[in-house]
């Protein structure tokens, strides 16, 4: 399981990378490993107001529909176009190429909700899923 | 592969000779127009025999519960009596019109009456009906009763359906279709319903909250009439999904548990055939504050020796069904229900029951049991342990089912655990056969640890091995085209 060390993970498997006031979210490499291949993923508008812990959009698999959690509270500055007809980027680069929406954050944005990657891997771990 | 009908014809070959027209001939484009008039039709041409091998060849090929097990959990595939099948097709059901006047068809809306006041008794409820095409569109007629129910009462603010995580997925849907919002209620340490976290989502936003009991874990929600009490404190109302109603039929009632209103699947309790998307029935049973907006015509006994048809109802939201419903699959589920009787129904409830436990008690040691304890009619178990061990996932587990014979049971469901195998044996299965199925189980999760790869690339025996699920999901195609107008299209 590839977990970067710069990023910070949620409970329900979303990752997010802060640079300034810009947070780009996508879902980790578990996430995708579990759901196998992503047929469709719903993403919001551009503009959208974003409560943190609030549903963002849905990934569909060929096993199951997920929800998708804000990790953090924001504006959707941009999503990930390619996504539309490329799902299979959420596979292959959950991290790169794979990455949903970029959100634009307050300056002061709180984290410590979040989990750093040796967290996550412990809750996968103990979860055991 | 077979190769389609399509692909087989030859032109000029004919299986049917049609007798010389004895009528004065007329012109189709005369009457209709000539725009309205096709000259030529791709229909296939062979000949009988070949026709004949065709389909008795693709039919060897399709896996039916007359064929074998079919362990499909939450599906109850269990077995369905020919003789309902000899009843449906009696002259009396099969030549009655729906618009021929209702004192001619007294025969079959008596079997509609009864059947509705049959199932409202096994609901514990008020009344019933026989409309909802299947077990979605209960859920959906329901979720609309329940929505005006509060209107009617000026509570207009209630938008939000609650749905515990352990829900089949067609409770979000249906109640997203409704045009509700969804929130899901997350599932304790014991597979149940977390009564902490219920608590905390309730407020005046709240219309109902849809239950399955037992649930998909096939746990039985032993804090039911608790959760009753929260959600009617609310104002909200109790949905039951009775999809797993085979596991408490005649023996518990949901309206007893506080219940106001359910859907049933005649398909699953009620022994009528699942083949081939429809017709179906998912009758709904409501409560007496439901009653009034249960959709029309209504089957009304005014007493004078006759059924009628009632349409004036100022409550009702309306019809949800053309007609009055899949009547002859209720003629099928009604034989059911009349030939076992009150005591027979709870037996196949008992029976369906020890029949999954003792599938759950073959397969310990075997496979994880997330929740080992005393199930209803299904057990989930988990290929967890065979995934992190031997990097061999419930998927391939399923597949490999399929070489020994056996439908797969479900998998990856429910979402709440991992790696599910989610087995319903049903009551109809003989110790023997459940055996069978766990002794393949057994060697299966025995070749996990000795020979992975056979596991991973299973099926071996069938016609095609694994599909690209991927691509039926991302380019589905269901249409042939011809070879010569393939790039056209």
């Amino acid at each position: 399981m590839e977990l970067p060390d710069d990023l910070l993970y949620t409970r329900t498997h979303e990752w997010v990378r802060l640079d300034g006031t810009t947070a780009t979210v996508g879902i980790t490499d578990h996430a995708q490993c579990e759901l196998g291949d992503v047929v469709y993923v719903e993403l919001p508008d551009q503009g959208a107001t974003l409560e943190r812990d609030a549903v963002f959009g849905t990934v569909e698999s060929v096993k199951a529909v997920s929800d998708l959690y804000a990790p953090v509270s924001g504006t959707v500055a941009e999503v990930n176009g390619a996504l539309a007809d490329q799902t299979e980027l959420v596979n292959q680069s959950p991290y790169g190429e794979g990455w949903m929406v970029r959100l634009t954050v307050a300056p002061d944005c709180d984290t410590s909700h979040l989990m750093s990657a040796q967290e996550y891997e412990r809750y996968v771990q103990e979860s055991g899923h | 592969m077979e190769p389609l009908v399509f692909e087989k014809s030859v032109s000029g070959r004919i299986a049917a000779r049609l007798p010389d027209c004895d009528v004065p001939h007329v012109d189709a484009g005369d009457l209709l127009g000539s725009g309205s008039v096709r000259e030529t039709l791709d229909l296939p041409e062979m000949s009988e025999l070949d026709v004949v091998r065709h389909f008795t060849r693709l039919s060897h090929r399709n896996y039916a519960i007359d064929l074998g097990f079919y362990p499909l959990g939450s599906c109850t595939m269990k077995y369905n009596p020919k003789v309902h099948e000899m009843l449906a097709r009696l002259d009396g059901f099969t030549d009655v019109h729906p618009l021929q006047p209702e004192e001619t068809a007294q025969g079959a809306l008596t079997v509609i009456h009864a059947m509705e006041r049959i199932l409202a008794e096994i609901a514990g409820m008020e009344a019933a009906c026989l409309q909802p095409a299947a077990g979605a569109h209960g859920e959906l007629v329901s979720l609309m009763m329940v929505r005006q129910y509060h209107r009617s009462r000026g509570d207009t603010d209630r938008n939000v359906i609650l749905v515990a995580d352990s829900a089949h997925g067609t409770n979000p849907a249906s109640a997203a279709r409704c045009g509700f919002s969804v929130r899901s209620v997350p599932s304790n340490d014991r597979g149940l319903t977390d009564l902490g976290a219920l608590r905390s989502m309730l407020d005046g936003s709240v219309a109902a909250l849809m239950l399955t009991n037992p649930n998909t874990l096939g746990l039985f929600e032993s804090d039911v009439q608790e959760i009753c009490r929260l959600i009617h404190e609310a104002g909200g109302l109790m949905y039951c999904d009775g999809a797993n109603m085979n596991a408490i039929v005649g023996v518990a009632r949901p309206g007893d548990m506080g219940f106001d209103v359910m859907h049933f699947n005649l398909h699953k309790t009620f022994s009528t055939p699942h083949g081939g998307g429809g017709p179906g029935c998912g009758a709904i049973a409501v409560g007496r504050e439901l009653e009034p907006f249960l959709p029309v015509p209504r089957i009304a006994d005014r007493g004078d020796g006759q059924l009628h048809l009632e349409y004036g109802r100022p409550h009702t939201i309306g019809r949800a069904h053309s007609f009055y419903g899949a009547f002859l699959v209720a003629v099928r589920a009604y034989a059911y229900i009349r030939s076992l009787g009150a005591a027979g129904l709870r037996q196949v409830a008992e029976t369906a029951v020890l029949n999954a436990n003792y599938v759950r008690a073959r397969l310990r040691g075997h496979y994880e049991i997330p929740h080992d304890r005393t199930c209803m009619h299904e057990v989930v178990i988990s290929a967890s342990r065979q995934k992190s061990r031997h990097g061999v996932r419930a998927l391939d587990i399923s597949k490999r089912l399929m070489d020994y014979g056996f439908h797969p049971p479900t998998n990856y469901f429910p979402l709440v655990v991992p790696e599910a195998l989610m087995i319903e044996p049903t009551e109809t299965e003989s110790r023997e056969t459940l055996d069978a199925f766990c002794d393949a189980l057994i060697a299966i999760a025995r070749e996990c640890e000795t020979e992975p790869d056979l596991v991973r690339s299973a099926p071996h025996t069938t016609v095609v091995s694994r599909l690209d699920e991927t691509a039926a999901v991302k380019q589905l195609n269901v249409r042939w085209t011809p070879p010569e107008q393939e790039t056209s299209v």
